[in-house]
């Protein structure tokens, strides 16, 4: 047995850790809003990966005379001002967004874990002071940050707007990290370590992160919808992306104006942003009620 | 209420009662054909481990099961009333008028939003009495539960009452209905030794006034023995002895009930005259069927029969019945644990192990100081054990993280094999963080829920014997057998292993380093006595072989009568009295001692004469002056003792206590009886 090159706790761990996963995940897919959820998801994802290699158009370059076509059954959404069409570009319209929505989520998620992990597990003046601070940092709105930090560098990219929300979001999940942490070092495994001279850093992610896990994935899919609505709005007013990208809030952008009278090019990506956040949400909640049953 | 028809029906009659829980998707019974009568006036008690159905049993009667809870079959009746048969408005009825509750935790049976007194007086408007008597019916009612200044307590919230006082406003409610039943579930189980011995004694007391009948429901024989006339065993949902209290107790007929009355230190056992006896094996899953006996696998005497026959209730004696084909080779049950155990000498000549001196700690709390420990002095020498035993509030917990360095002592000085220790165990060395170690009291929160046992123990070996790779693994098998925690249990997790398991892994931590002294806190009042057993068997025999100090913190009197070699008794965070366990338990004792030995329920029967303390225990942030006992000291001589606070010194050889009374008055005093003015019932 000593011959086991991986250490018999660790191996055992990842596969008890496997099992429990497995469970969840069976009880997640057997919620009906979630199978929903996940369902528009996986379509939107497939779009973004396929993207126009499966829609009857170009969605950026099939342009035809036919301008601001209404729906018809050659153009089912109709077309728009350069006469392509809105539901190729619908289709292509989901790229974008799902990779700078989870991509400021998840830099959101981890910097506000690490944030969260130390001032919960230090507490201390540090702790107070930068409670205060996150405090501050949830007074703003999203957008309204976004409006100054975007407008004072003068750049708009992808690059830009997932940083920001990342970083406007790490103190958000910060708090929440901090609270589940609070409780955790209140429990005897942590003073069983540190009287074995463990150092902070191994306490903080070996022995508390594992048991905050569940309220980071928590955190981590109620963040996801927040970030979807959060870049879209951003766009929406000019700072987010840029055209001539088929995102469905570029879209809006460029067409509301026109809502009247040519709804389709706003209704339709507007309805598939509305579709993505539902769907996020619906994953989210089920997420939520399996690891806080 | 009760015509004269009526009391010839028993309070509470249950025939054949199944009941099961819906778990994903199945029944799973938890009470299977359980039958009792309990007569009018008769107090019954149920007991058994945890998991075996008794609050089950307790929530059927008054159909107050959870949502996934059923009534399979069989029959219930309160005062003839057919309980299942009952409408919502019937059955809300008759938990208006014949049958009360009174549950372990008194704090959440409680509103907190409403003063004692407004849900007092609604107890009584809701039995029927009128909206302006019932004002002096609740005072009234007060009065009878012997709270001392009723009228103000009315008027005061839950929460500024302590958990005794409480419990005595619950039970007030209780029979504010002349209940024809009272169902108390664990109801002393939260409460200090002295405040659950008023209580038991108010309860006993009542019902003798009053003339209710009890299902008293509880997991300690010795509070069952008190409180009852006759006991029922349960096990696994099954009634599995029942009888008259005495016969039960002092002349078992089931393996199950022999086994637990062995798995309890009784009698002045002590770890030198050797290990407990304990019940292998676990308790089967919830709702598993057997055709056979549910006891059958756990069983020393079980055999082909046994498995594949349900025995029938037979009747031992008159009114003495057992579930077992065996019954009468019962009591000569062989033993599971071999009893002898040699235990090393302890020399007392040689410097003590660790040695603390006039240790003190003051905390602070919302501006105020609050001396949770003063001017505690002692030691505790190789391979010996100190029983550290007092009342909640009393420091023990304190005290033992002083030690530790968990709490940094306002005051005072802690000695390893001579040498002075670092106050806070950060700035302690490597080596002097192995010596010392802790075993906690509640498994779930010492053990990281999301590592293996494995895993657990591989660290601390890693961290305390610097081992690494192979070598650490060869030694964690070693700590793992040597603990008796299987292979299987190393790959597992905390949440999927039982109590007993849970804190035998959390030994093993604490022996990874093979310490020199280890401090208990509490690390059995979590686990049932069939698990205590093992648990204590386990601590005694790694004090044998490796001479492991232990500061062993209790306020399971008998327990640390087992296992300790001296006992410490703290109280309001001083030293009332310290001296070897067998002059303690016997000897005369300090007055605080004797009150509280004189009030722990046991079930060899022969208790003490009670002593009565009045009163609660005062606040260590305002504690009295002179002796901190004199508020509640029944052997109070006078002035001296609200002034002077008494030295502590030593009365005999090794026996030390802190009172005015000499020692030789003392044991005149005690020989003579209970203080005068004060007859215990």
């Amino acid at each position: 047995m000593t011959a086991v090159e991986p250490a018999v706790g660790q191996a055992a761990a990842t596969s008890e850790a496997r099992a429990a996963r497995n469970e969840r995940l069976l009880l997640l897919l057997r919620t009906p809003s979630v199978v929903v959820g996940l369902l528009v998801l996986l379509f939107w994802l497939t779009t973004a990966i396929l993207g126009d290699k499966i829609t009857p158009y170009d969605p950026l370059f099939d342009q035809t005379p036919d301008v601001l076509l209404g729906p018809s059954g050659e153009h089912w959404f109709g077309t728009d001002r350069l006469g392509r069409d809105v539901f190729s570009r619908v289709l292509a319209g989901s790229r974008d967004i799902l990779l700078v929505a989870p991509a400021a989520t998840l830099l959101g998620t981890a910097l506000g874990t690490a944030i969260g992990l130390v001032l919960g597990y230090y507490r201390g003046v540090v702790d107070d002071v930068a409670s205060r601070g996150i405090d501050a940092v949830l007074v703003l709105p999203v957008i309204i940050t976004g409006v100054v930090v975007i407008t004072a560098l003068g750049s708009r990219s992808a690059a830009v707007v997932t940083l920001l929300i990342g970083l406007v979001f790490a103190p958000l999940v910060a708090r929440t990290v901090r609270a589940a942490v609070l409780a955790e070092v209140e429990l005897d495994y942590v003073l069983a370590a540190r009287l074995r001279s463990e150092n902070g850093l191994h306490i903080m992610f070996k022995e508390i992160l594992p048991n905050v896990m569940p309220t980071i994935v928590v955190e981590f899919t109620v963040r996801l919808g927040y970030a979807i609505f959060a870049v879209a709005g951003l766009t929406f007013i000019g700072l987010g992306l840029q055209p001539p990208s088929p995102d469905w809030a570029v879209q809006v952008f460029e067409y509301y104006a026109l809502i009247d009278p040519y709804w389709w090019a706003t209704l339709f990506p507007a309805l598939a942003i509305a579709s993505l956040v539902i769907a996020v949400n619906l994953v989210g909640d089920g997420v939520r009620e399996v690891y806080e049953r | 209420m009760s015509g004269p028809q009526e009391s010839s029906t028993p309070a509470l009659e249950l025939v054949d009662l199944d009941v099961a829980y819906r778990v994903r998707g199945k029944n799973r019974r938890v009470l299977r054909g359980v039958s009792l009568v309990i007569g009018r006036g008769d107090s019954f008690g149920l007991v058994g481990e945890s998991g075996c159905g008794k609050s089950t049993a307790a929530h059927a009667v008054v159909r107050y099961l959870p949502r996934n809870g059923r009534v399979l079959s069989g029959t219930i009746r309160i005062a003839g009333k057919d309980v299942l048969a009952l409408s919502r408005a019937g059955l809300r009825r008759l938990r208006a008028h014949d049958v009360a509750m009174v549950y372990q935790n008194p704090g959440a049976a409680l509103n907190p939003s409403l003063r004692v007194g407004t849900q007092l007086v609604e107890s009584f408007v809701w039995s029927g009495v009128a909206k302006g008597e019932a004002d002096d019916r609740a005072l009234d009612a007060l009065r009878r539960v012997q709270i001392a200044d009723p009228s103000s307590v009315l008027g005061r919230y839950p929460h500024q009452l302590s958990g005794g006082m409480q419990q005595r406003v619950i039970i007030a409610m209780a029979l504010a209905k002349d209940p024809a039943l009272l169902i108390l579930d664990e109801p002393t189980t939260g409460l200090d030794a002295t405040v659950e011995a008023e209580v038991l004694e108010l309860v006993s007391q009542l019902q003798a006034e009053l003339q209710t009948s009890v299902l008293f429901i509880s997991h300690n024989l010795g509070v069952i023995s008190k409180m009852c006339d006759r006991v029922g065993v349960l096990y696994a949902g099954r009634l599995v002895e029942e009888g008259p209290v005495e016969t039960v107790l002092n002349d078992p007929r089931h393996p199950y009930t022999v086994g637990l009355l062995r798995c309890i230190p009784r009698g002045g056992t002590r770890k030198d005259h050797g290990r407990l006896d304990t019940i292998a094996g676990f308790l089967p899953q919830l709702g598993t069927e057997t055709p056979g006996c549910v006891f059958a696998d756990r069983c020393v005497l079980a055999d082909e029969r046994c498995i594949t026959e349900e025995p029938p209730l037979v009747e031992v004696k008159p009114g003495h019945a057992t579930r077992c084909w065996y019954h009468e080779l019962a009591p000569d049950l062989p033993r599971l644990t071999a009893e002898a155990i040699t235990l090393p000498r302890i020399d007392r000549q040689a410097p003590p192990l660790i040695r603390f001196d006039d240790l003190g700690k003051v905390f602070k709390q919302r501006g105020q100081e609050v001396q949770a420990l003063a001017g505690v002095s002692g030691a505790i020498w190789r391979g010996e054990t100190l029983g550290l035993v007092g009342e909640s509030g009393s420091g023990k917990t304190t005290l033992g993280r002083a030690l530790l360095g968990i709490v940094e002592p306002t005051n005072g000085l802690v000695e390893l094999e001579g040498r002075a220790l670092a106050p806070l165990f950060a700035k302690r060395s490597h080596e002097d963080l192995r010596a010392l170690q802790i075993v906690f009291q509640n498994p779930d929160s010492a053990l990281n829920r999301r590592h293996s046992v494995g895993r657990i123990l591989l660290r601390s070996l890693e961290k305390f014997a610097g081992l690494k790779g192979a070598e650490a693994r060869r030694q964690m098998y070693q700590l793992a057998e040597r603990m008796r925690l299987s292979e299987r249990t190393l790959t597992q997790k905390p949440a999927q292993l039982s109590g007993g398991l849970k804190q035998r892994a959390a030994i093993a931590r604490a022996f990874a380093g093979d310490p020199s002294l280890v401090v208990c806190d509490e690390p059995t009042s979590a686990l049932d006595v069939s698990v205590q057993a093992a648990i204590l068997n386990l601590l005694v025999e790694l004090q044998a072989e490796r001479g492991v100090g232990f500061l062993f913190i209790s306020h399971d009197l008998g327990v640390v009568r087992y296992i300790s070699d001296r006992i410490a008794v703290l109280y309001v965070g001083r030293l009332m009295e310290l001296g070897p366990a067998e002059v303690v338990f016997s000897g005369t004792n300090h007055p605080y001692t004797e009150a509280l030995l004189s009030a722990v329920p046991t079930v060899d029967g022969v208790a003490r004469e009670r002593i009565r303390l009045e009163g609660d225990i005062p606040s260590a942030a305002d504690p009295p002056h002179g002796c901190v006992f004199h508020t509640r000291c029944p052997r109070k001589v006078g002035a001296v003792c609200e002034e002077v606070e008494p030295p502590f010194v030593e009365v005999e050889e090794d026996h030390w206590m802190g009172c005015h009374i000499p020692i030789d008055e003392l044991r005149r005093l005690q020989a003579a009886g209970a203080p005068a003015g004060d007859p215990a019932p």
